[in-house]
């Protein structure tokens, strides 16, 4: 059994001057605040990835400069999955009495560390270096491809997708560290520069500075306690011309996995905390989720399904659409909120019942799968 | 269509107006990216095809937005995944009025200064 005792993430957008070890350390000193731990109680480390430092040691690099001493500490890097990935390793690791209190801790100046272009530049090389790099796509570009497939086979529309950025950015509007809160329309959506048809600007999510992480634990703490009820992966390709369908992926497999060891039903899911790289993202994994049907994400989403005072609250701090992107502690910030939520700190955007969450990251193009379900006990 | 058990077949990435798959031996699969081994039975015996470039678009998308600088003159370009008559699936650059569904064949244009596959409606 495990426990998210700690939670911190700073603003997200564009911060200057703000290193990605400056943003790792706020947001771990936000969460060892939460949980009420001091630096040497912490005996496992595991950290994200940063484009702006890439280093063979990142998480050695973080605790010297932190100052901590674990017994246990690496990076991981699974692409968008990465921040579910260590959370369901952190769980592992403490149910297996290896560590006692895990620190995830991500954060990166991606927007004012390299520029926008080079950062569009560095994320299109995770393509075939042979035979998709020279082709020139970009990651909305493998996006955009799953886009005209998932939405010819469906019958989705362009405005329905862009339901789904509409409803993120009202969520964000709400939350005071988002990195867009001016609210938008559908019309907004479908007027936006066009990137990869049928993306548009509104349907990507931005290019952000930021840090997020959590504290996982072995025993509970006061109060309202979250538990990590189950986790599970699935892991069917990296590149997106080697995709066995660009229709049906690993989630669903991910999270039946995940479901069989929280032995908990679907319908009994809550709030949900969904990775939405791009609005077509949250669209397929909302549906192969089982979270509601094939093509009614963005049907589901304008009939207020997915608000934050709906039946199934998504992403209510606004998401990657719209709180904002920095990489790995881009999903952290979704498990971040979760967390907030299932203890009633959430504020004006607090939702009625966040007693059980089911969390769904996805790394590469639709390529790499985790899912966790959480569980608030009182 | 030539299978050559044993010898590797040069192909666009290397600059060759060709576009070529690979096949096991042992199991049949056939796969794109190439590799010295079947990567469902891990069988060593593996042929190069030369594919005849006819096939179906799976999906497509009009890139607006370059991922380099040394592209910004090419845009906008449609990015194209391809459904290949014989079994494998692979991405190239299309005519513009492409849509999924269409029945397509292969030719070459150069992208940057680079050979790359380049599919029209097949009439």
């Amino acid at each position: 059994m495990s426990w998210i005792t700690g939670v911190g993430l700073t603003a997200f957008g564009r911060l200057e001057g703000r290193t990605t070890l400056d943003l790792m350390a706020e947001a771990a000193s936000a969460a060892l605040s939460d949980a009420g731990l001091e630096r040497r109680e912490v005996d496992g480390v595991l950290c994200g990835y940063s484009t702006t430092l890439p280093h063979l040691m990142l998480a050695t690099v973080f605790c010297e400069h932190f100052g901590l001493e674990p017994s246990y500490a690496h990076g991981m890097q699974v692409g968008g999955a990465t921040g579910f990935a260590m959370a369901m390793l952190a769980h592992t690791l403490v149910e297996a009495g290896i560590a006692r209190h895990v620190l995830i801790v991500a954060g990166e100046n991606r927007l004012t560390g390299q520029g926008r272009q080079s950062a569009v530049e560095t994320l299109a090389q995770v393509g075939h270096p042979q035979y998709e790099v020279p082709l020139g796509p970009t990651i909305p570009a493998y996006y955009g491809l799953v886009a005209s497939r998932y939405m010819h086979e469906h019958g989705i529309a362009e405005a329905e997708l862009a339901e789904l950025a509409v409803l993120m950015r009202r969520h964000a509007a709400m939350h005071p560290g988002a990195q867009f809160k001016e609210p938008i329309t559908v019309a907004d959506v479908l007027a936006s520069r066009p990137i990869a048809a049928p993306l548009k600007l509104l349907d990507c999510c931005p290019v952000s500075d930021g840090g997020a992480a959590f504290v996982v634990s072995r025993e509970r703490t006061e109060g309202a306690g979250i538990r990590v009820r189950g986790c599970g992966q699935a892991h069917t390709h990296q590149h997106v011309s080697a995709a066995a369908s660009l229709t049906e992926f690993g989630a669903r497999t991910a999270m039946e996995r995940a479901r069989a060891t929280a032995k908990v039903a679907l319908k009994d899911v809550r709030y949900a905390a969904i990775y939405d790289s791009f609005t077509v993202t949250l669209a397929i994994l909302l549906e192969e989720l089982g979270l509601c049907g094939r093509g009614e994400a963005g049907e589901l989403a304008r009939a207020g399904h997915f608000s934050y005072d709906g039946a199934l609250p998504v992403n209510t701090h606004g998401g990657l659409l719209s709180y904002g992107h920095c990489g790995v502690g881009g999903a952290i910030a979704h498990l971040v909120e979760t967390a907030v939520q299932m203890t009633g700190r959430a504020g004006a955007r607090q939702v009625k019942d966040a007693s059980l969450a089911l969390l769904h990251g996805d790394g590469g193009i639709m390529s790499s799968h985790v899912s966790l379900f959480l569980e608030r006990v009182r | 269509m030539s299978a050559v058990s044993g010898r590797r077949l040069a192909d666009w990435t290397q600059g060759t107006e060709a576009i070529v798959y690979q096949r096991c031996s042992g199991c049949g699969r056939v796969w794109y990216f190439r590799r010295g081994f079947c990567p469902r039975c891990g069988a060593e015996r593996v042929e190069d095809h030369l594919a005849s470039g006819r096939g179906v678009v799976h999906a497509a998308t009009m890139v607006h937005r370059a991922p380099v600088a040394a592209l910004a003159a090419a845009i906008p370009y449609l990015v194209i995944l391809v459904d290949a008559e014989e079994g494998f699936r692979l991405m190239a650059h299309g005519e513009r009025e492409l849509a999924i569904g269409d029945a397509v064949e292969a030719g070459f244009t150069h992208l940057a200064g680079r050979l790359i596959p380049y599919f029209r409606r097949r009439g």
